[in-house]
This record gives C-alpha cells, structure tokens and sequence, in this order.
C-alpha cells in the first residue's frame, strides 16, 4: 500500500517536473522565439498564451512586443542659419521581427545603441539642413507679434521671416523616412520621431535675451513718446479751443454792440431827422454846459445876443 | 511557474526536516526522509499547505477605484469589476489591479509644494527650468509650465501596448506643448493659454490614442506662461511705459479742462456784457430821442420864442460856472494888451 503511494507521488512529481519545464507562456506584451541550441526553430509565438516545446532541448526568448522607447542623448546642433540649438528627441520602436531581431541585436541595450547609431544622424542631418525656424514651427497660421511701431515697413519682413515651408512635423517625418528602412534588418519598425525638447544654447539664449529687452525697450519707448505726443496734442487743443472760445466772443459781443450801436443811429436819425437844425440848436446849447466850467474864461462882446440888452435898452 | 516549484519543494524540506545542505534536494531523499522518521502528519500537511497556497490565490479583492485585469496564460481573459472576485490558482490565471479611476498628474516645469515630483526632473533646477523653457514661433524664448491630468480608460492597452505608458505621456506632453507653443508667437504664449492648452490637449490625445495607450487626457492646464527671467523687467517696462503715457495724457486732460470749462464762462460773460452795452445804448437812445421828440412837438408850436428860452437858459446855466468872464464893448477894438490869459493858465 504505501509503496504503491510512494510510486505514485514519485510519478505525479516527475510529471509535473516535465510539464513544467516543457510548457511556457507567452505573455500578452511578449513574443518568444524557440531555439534548439541555439538555432530558430519554427514561427515566432506572437499570440499570448501557453505554449509547449520540447523541454531541456529547446529554449524560449523573451522579447517585447509593445511599443518600446526610444530616448535620444540630447545634444547640440547647428542649424541652417548657423544658430547652435539644444535638441532633445525620442522615438517609439516595435520589434516587429523577433527572428531577425534575435538574430542581429538580440536585447534591448543593443538595440537601445543601434537605434542610437542610426536615428542620431538623421535626426542631426535633418535639424542642421533647415532653418531653424522650420523646426520651430509647424504651420504658417497667422502669429500676433505686437509689433508696436514701423508697423507698416516691419510687419511684411517680419512676417515672411517666420514663414515656412516645410515645418517641424514634415522634419520628424524626414527623420523617420531616412532612419526607418535602415532598422527594418534589425527586425525593428521605428514608429515615430519626435522632437520633445529643443531651444538655444546657453550662450544663444543670452543674446536672445538681449534682443527681447532690446524690443521691448523700444516698445516702452514708442509707448512714452506717444504719451508725450499725445498730450502735446491734448495741450495744443487746449490753445485752440480757448482761442477759439474767446474770439467766438469776441465775435458775437462786437455783433451784438454792432446792432445796438446801428439800432440807435437809425432811432436817432429818425427822431433827429425831423429838424436837424433845431437838433444841433439844442444839442449845442447842451454842450456848452458840458464843455465849460469854471477854469474855462469867456470874453464876450456887448454887442452879442447874450448882452444885446446890457449897453441899454432900446 | 518553476519558481513556485523550488519553492513548493523547499517547503517540503523544511517540513520534513530533511538536511538543509545547498544542494538541491532529490526526490529520492526525501522519499528515504519519510520512509526513516517515519512522519506520519507528512503527507497530510503537505497536500494541505498546498491546497492553502493555491486556495489563497483564487479570491482576490479590486477596490473600488479600479478593476483587475486577469490574463490567463498570459493571454488577456476578462476584466474584473470592484468587489471579492474569484480566479483559477496562481499559475494559471494572473490578475493586475489597475486603477481606472483615478486622475493621475503630471506637472512640467514647475514643482507643486504638495505634489509629487517627478523624479526625473527632481535634481537640478536649471533642469528643471528647461522644461518650460520653449521657443516661441517669434524664436523668441517664453517659460510655459503646465500640468497633465490623465487617467486610464482603457487598461488593457494601458497593460500591454506600450511598454511605459507614463514616460510615453511625459515626453509626448513635452513634444505636443511644444509643438503648440512652436507656433505661437511670445505674446500669444502669455495671453492664451486657455487656447494652447486646448490645442495642446487635442494634440496629446490624439497621439496617445495612435499608440494606444489607453490614456485619457482629462486636462491640461497651464501654469503661469511668462518670458525668462532675465527677460522680465524689460517687459514690466513696457507695462510701465503705457501707465507713463496714459498719465501724461490724462495730465494733459486734466490742463485742458482746467482751462476750457473757465473760459467759456468767461466767454458768456463777455457776450452777455455786449447785450448789456446794446440795451443800454438802445433804451439810452430811445429816451433821449422821446424827450427831443417831445420837446420838439412843444417848439414846433412856437419855435421862436422858445429858441429864446432855450438859449437864454442854457446860458444863464453855463455863465454862472464860468471863472473869469470879460465883457468888451463892441467899439473897443484892442483888448488884448488889457488881459493877461498866461497869469491865468498858469494860476490854474
């Protein structure tokens, strides 16, 4: 009885050992490829699940089947217009080849190099056979510069300065145009390139900075001069409008004395009109009691009206 | 799966008591093991340690936030909703919890004092800097740090597409932003944020749905965009300069109406001093030409005689004021050596 059992467990053992180092699995983010010392054999397992070989002989590799990263060692690259810019890219990659790729690079800090060695390159031709502006960009929309200032000379230069023609997305596409078929040996598929980082140098920035304070400065300045031009002109209203103001009055005051002084000509004529010699008569002996007074001296003779009585009565 | 094994049998070998040497125990050792103590309970603890081990392994919980993915043999098999569920043994099936509800964050650029940091960018501040560091499409340089929030929507890709989903995120959300703010000019890069971190999120979405990562962008939210700093004073000037010139206008303003208000009162006082001249003038002249009216109506009746009256009035009203008064008679011919009309003046 219990030698049979001993047998018995001695086998479920031995079986299982053999189960186990038979079977394998293949993990939904994995591939494996089967050698037989050393040598392929059959199809990649590319589908996940539990898979069977023949144990001891033949052995699985692992490889990843999701989509990998790729990481660029950032750098330093002169551009077209001879701007040192400071890039830093990346790219995802796909072993899409498990054969090939076991055959050729086999692990991934292999492959991490090999990417290195060919996207490296491309990605320095690309950025340094453009302008920089053409990294930078993507599309020619419309930018809002605040040119405040020589709008009207500036703002056609500028404008054509920031224009491109072929822009950061069709450059990563060259990039990847130009590295892909040279890793489709490696078994790998270059999904994409992207540019994630990228401005100037440190020594380019500083005079960057320099030319943004210089624009700005002018822009502050064009600011306090339009303030002083401004009220310049308020000022130069201000005299205006006081000119204008008291040589209205002016106007209508001399208007108004104009009238009265035609009204009592005319109301004078009228009244006066009627006897002018009896007007001068009266306004004559009127006169004479303005115009003397005692400093005043008269000699008369006494053959006037006046004393036509004093030498005697006749 | 092996890894299970050796241990399975190592806890064998300690149950047992068998010799722990370094070698890797045989079956038939252990067999002679039992046979010469002869352990009764062996067996029977054995198969019950065994079925604990696989037992504990087929109930697992997934909180409420999240939902376990279970493969079997690796392969993908089901998602596993919040609460007790049930699974084949280890070995069989696996499960990995992944939580789908919750909104993870990714901050670029800056570094939240509550938040945590990203490790990557943790050391160094001139990294750090760097991040949110970009060119303008001006080639101008502006600092834009934003913050990411995501969340899972979909863990199978979550699991399995991508080999590093997050990092994917990070970088990508660095060449989105990037991208967006590569065609905004530095002013744009200041005053619409909203619209880049739309533009920017759209962006991201759609690149972490061609690699399906089974991310969702919840939002993107940019921190305080701003030139360098050593950039930033002279852009305060500029600010500065617009406050100088609406001063100087409003000083100007302030002259203007100082001056006009008064000399428009001032101007209506002329005018109304002219209406009073002319109604002066007029209301004068009409009284002075009613009274020669009216005087002349009584003279024309007996002009002769009041001639007389007239002129011997006005004259015995001037005489009387009159200084020194000579009468001459009309036979005397010389008067002049008789007067002397300088002691006169100069008495005056």
């Amino acid at each position: 009885m219990k030698s049979k059992g001993i047998i018995l467990i001695i086998s479920v053992i031995a079986c299982l050992l053999l189960l186990f180092a038979s079977a394998y699995i293949v993990d939904e983010t994995e591939q494996v490829v089967i050698t037989q010392f050393g040598k392929v054999v059959g199809e990649p397992k590319q589908e996940p699940g539990l898979y069977f070989k023949i144990p001891f002989i033949q052995q699985a590799n692992y490889f990843p089947k999701n989509l990998l990263h790729w990481d660029g060692d950032p750098g330093q690259i002169p551009t077209l217009d001879k701007t040192y810019i400071w890039v830093d890219t990346f790219a995802r990659w796909k072993i899409v080849d498990p054969i090939k790729y076991f055959q050729t690079v086999s692990n991934l800090i292999s492959a991490q190099g090999r990417l290195d060695d060919i996207i490296g390159p491309a990605v320095r031709n690309f950025i340094s056979s453009y302008k920089l502006i053409e990294t930078v960009r993507t599309t020619n929309r419309e930018l809002d510069t605040f040119e405040v200032g020589l709008e009207d000379i500036v703002e056609t230069t500028r404008s054509k300065a920031y224009a491109i023609k072929t822009g950061r997305q069709n450059i990563t596409k060259g990039i990847l145009k130009q590295a892909k078929p040279k890793l489709e040996k490696f078994g790998i598929e270059l999904v994409d390139v992207k540019i994630k980082r990228i401005n100037y140098v440190e020594q380019v920035r500083k005079s960057v900075y320099s030319r943004m304070i210089a624009e700005r400065n002018q822009i502050a300045e064009k600011f306090r001069s339009e303030g002083v031009g401004e009220s310049r002109k308020i000022l130069g209203e201000k005299e205006r409008d006081l000119k204008l103001i008291t040589s209205e009055a002016y106007r209508v005051a001399q208007e108004i004395k104009g009238k009265a002084d035609a009204e009592v000509t005319r109301l004078f004529a009228a009244a006066y009109g009627v006897d002018p010699e009896f007007y001068s008569f009266t306004k004559t002996l009127e006169s004479y009691s303005k115009a003397l007074d005692k400093d005043s001296s008269i000699v008369l003779s006494t053959d006037s009206e006046f004393f036509k009585y004093f030498s005697g009565y006749k | 799966m092996t890894w299970d094994w050796e241990k399975l049998k190592q806890r064998q070998q300690q149950q047992t008591g068998g010799g722990g040497t370094g070698v890797p125990p045989q079956v038939e050792e252990i067999l002679k093991n039992f046979k010469r103590f002869k352990f009764p309970g062996g067996p029977v603890l054995i198969i019950i340690l065994i079925a604990l081990f696989f037992g504990s392994s087929t109930f697992f919980t997934v909180g409420v936030d999240e939902v376990g993915v279970v493969q079997r043999f690796g392969k993908y098999v089901r998602i596993s909703q919040p609460g007790l569920n049930f699974k084949l043994p280890a070995g069989l099936e696996k499960v990995t919890k992944v939580k789908v509800k919750r909104v993870y964050k990714e901050e670029f650029g800056f570094r939240s004092q509550t938040g945590e940091a990203r490790k990557l960018f943790a050391s160094g501040g001139s990294e750090n800097k760097n991040i949110s560091l970009m060119l303008t499409g001006d080639l101008n340089v502006g600092v834009a740090p934003w913050i990411v929030q995501f969340r899972v929507k979909n863990p199978y890709n979550y699991l399995f597409k991508v080999r590093d989903s997050r990092k994917l995120l990070i970088d990508m959300s660095e060449a989105s932003m990037r991208l967006v703010v590569g065609d905004r000019s530095i002013n744009e890069v200041i005053t619409k944020r909203q619209e880049i971190a739309t533009e920017a999120q759209e962006l991201l979405q759609k690149e972490m749905d061609k690699s399906e990562t089974g991310i969702h962008i919840v939002t993107i939210e940019m921190k305080k965009t701003n030139v360098p700093e050593a950039v930033q004073p002279s852009f305060n000037e500029v600010n500065q300069a617009v406050q100088e010139k609406e001063t100087m206008i409003y000083q100007a303003k302030e002259d203007y109406n100082k001056a006009i208000p008064a000399a428009r009162g001032e101007a209506a006082r002329t005018i109304k001093m002219a209406e009073g001249y002319a109604l002066d003038r007029i209301n004068r002249a009409k009284g002075d030409c009613s009274r020669f009216v009216a005087v002349y109506k009584e003279y024309a009746k007996a002009e002769d005689i009041t001639r007389r009256r007239l002129y011997l009035e006005a004259i015995a009203d001037v005489f009387p004021k009159l200084g020194h008064k000579y009468i001459i008679d009309a036979e005397q011919k010389s008067l002049l050596p008789l007067l002397n009309l300088n002691k006169n003046l100069n008495k005056k």
